[in-house]
């Protein structure tokens, strides 16, 4: 009965949803912690972008985003990300590049309940001894809003696994591209159905449980 | 180091360290700090007093520029409070500040928080930052606790540690905003020792604190505040036994029936 499945490269496929996950959970880990940090930083300027971006991107269906990075930045802007007209990479980095946009704005508003749990006394006896305004962000305010943040990062990483899915759209190799490939050359539609839902349970459901028992164990006790 | 003693009288207009002069400041309409005037010499122990919501913490929080003042200027040392950027951080290192609910950073351990200034601000290395941790730790009695986070100190041990962190940064002047209020009463005294400690080494305290027997044995000057003006300043003696202002009789008499 699943014969049919050795004519496939299931691995490949699951292993280029797993490069897109971490790659973009890489980046938006970085540019939605700098979101976060202008949303609550005291430059007017920087606060206005980080709330526009946020609020703009989240809102926007993250297919036309990777779309736009395929038809808007490379095709008419022609950025092609040091892909060297190779299509696979290109459209792969288009996508981790779409992914980063897009999930960063979840992952900046999930660090921001993380740093409104953290009391401003903190905030305020960082600033007595002197520290600068990054200096308490970063030592101070992040480390503990991280720590209460991983929930709702765990969530974050968890539609983020998912959501690669959608580079799909612009031809990338990964897992979802494969099923559709399965589904129209086989009469299995539910076994491969089961199959890729398998693949993503796996890789989800330990990051569920590791992140879980990290956030208890880093939890900050007031 | 000059005693305290000797301070009290020997107050020479040249070693003004903390200078405030016609401050101003509002939250909204309220006129929370009203032509506040107060000069504090090098050495000089200043117990604020003053029934709740007179502007005693605000006072404090303007020192460091935690608080925004409207109009007037305040010095420290001979120099006006920078505006903000590095400048005020530098300033911020020169004073130390002590607050009622302790703020030691949740994260870090006991010993951590006493270095963190130095390391991150002073630049000193660590392994001199952390000499420096320990011997402070020790000398306000919590140098065993050096590992622990902070949750898992009392309220008294806390409040100790967070001395020990404003005094690594070598402050020219420590503020204390009301230290032992959140303490359980078998805990106060551990900390006000620590204070009069403090006093008695030379260092110049500005303590907003309602605890009388401090005011008496640590401090030059009693300041009563009421609706964001002083109101009265006195030595303790003169202030406790013979108020002259009606609004600090009725004050006194209200602490003192309690
Ligand atoms: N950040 C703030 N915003 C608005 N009002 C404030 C703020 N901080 C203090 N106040 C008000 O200013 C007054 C003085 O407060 P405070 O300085 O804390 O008094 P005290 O320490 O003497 O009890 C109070 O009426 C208080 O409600
Ligand atoms: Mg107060």
């Amino acid at each position: 009965m699943f014969d049919f499945l050795e004519d496939y490269d299931l691995l490949g496929a699951f292993w280029t949803t797993v490069q897109l996950a971490l790659l973009s959970a890489v980046g938006s880990l970085i540019w939605g912690t700098l979101l976060a940090g202008m949303r609550v930083g005291p430059v007017p300027l920087m606060r206005g972008f980080g709330t526009a971006y946020v609020n703009i991107v989240r809102n926007i269906p993250l297919t036309v985003i990777i779309l736009f990075t395929s038809l808007g930045l490379y095709q008419t802007l022609n950025v092609s990300l040091g892909a060297d007209g190779v299509v696979e990479t290109l459209n792969f980095r288009l996508s981790v590049l779409g992914l980063i946009a897009y999930t960063s704005a979840f992952v900046c508003e999930a660090l921001r309940s993380g740093i409104n749990t953290v009391p401003v006394g903190q905030a305020e006896a960082a600033r007595a001894i002197g520290l600068s305004f990054g200096q308490v962000l970063r030592l101070v305010v992040l480390p503990q809003a991280f720590r209460a943040s991983v929930g709702p990062l765990t969530n974050v990483l968890i539609a983020l696994t998912k959501n690669t899915t959608v580079a799909a759209a612009i031809g990338v190799a990964e897992a979802a591209t494969l099923m559709k490939k399965m589904i129209e050359n086989e009469a299995q539609l539910l076994l491969i159905s089961a199959v890729i839902a398998l693949g993503f349970v796996i890789l989800t459901l330990p990051t569920g449980l590791i992140l879980g028992w990290v956030g208890k164990k880093v939890a900050v006790k007031r | 180091m000059t005693e305290v003693s000797v301070a009290k009288d020997a107050v020479a207009a040249t070693d003004d360290l903390v200078v405030l002069k016609s401050v101003n400041k509002h939250f909204g309409a309220l006129h929370v700090l009203q032509d506040i005037d107060l000069t504090i010499a090098r050495g000089e122990v200043v117990v604020v007093i003053g029934p709740s919501g007179s502007g005693k913490s605000t006072l404090c929080r303007t020192i460091n520029r935690l608080e925004t003042i409207d109009s007037g200027d305040i010095t420290i040392d001979g120099k006006p409070l920078p505006a903000e950027g590095k400048a005020l951080a530098r300033l911020r290192a020169d004073v130390g500040m002590v607050f009622q609910s302790f703020n030691l950073f949740a994260h870090k351990t006991v010993l951590e928080n006493v270095m963190l200034g130095q390391i991150k601000v002073r630049k000193t290395d660590k392994a001199k930052a952390e000499e420096k941790a320990r011997a402070l730790l020790d000398r306000v009695g919590v140098g065993t606790q050096a590992d622990k986070y902070p949750a898992q100190l009392s309220g008294g041990q806390q409040q100790r540690v967070a001395i020990a962190r404003a005094l690594a940064m070598d402050p020219k002047v420590m503020l204390f905003d009301e230290p032992t209020s959140a303490l359980d009463p078998e805990m106060i005294n551990e900390v006000l020792e620590v204070m009069q400690q403090l006093a008695r080494d030379g260092m110049t305290m500005i303590v907003v604190t309602h605890e009388m027997g401090f005011a008496r044995s640590a401090a030059n000057r009693v300041v009563f505040m009421a609706d964001g003006r002083i109101v009265e300043e006195a030595t303790p003696d003169q202030f406790f036994s013979n108020p002259r202002s009606d609004r600090a009789k009725d004050f006194l008499s209200k602490i003192l029936h309690h």
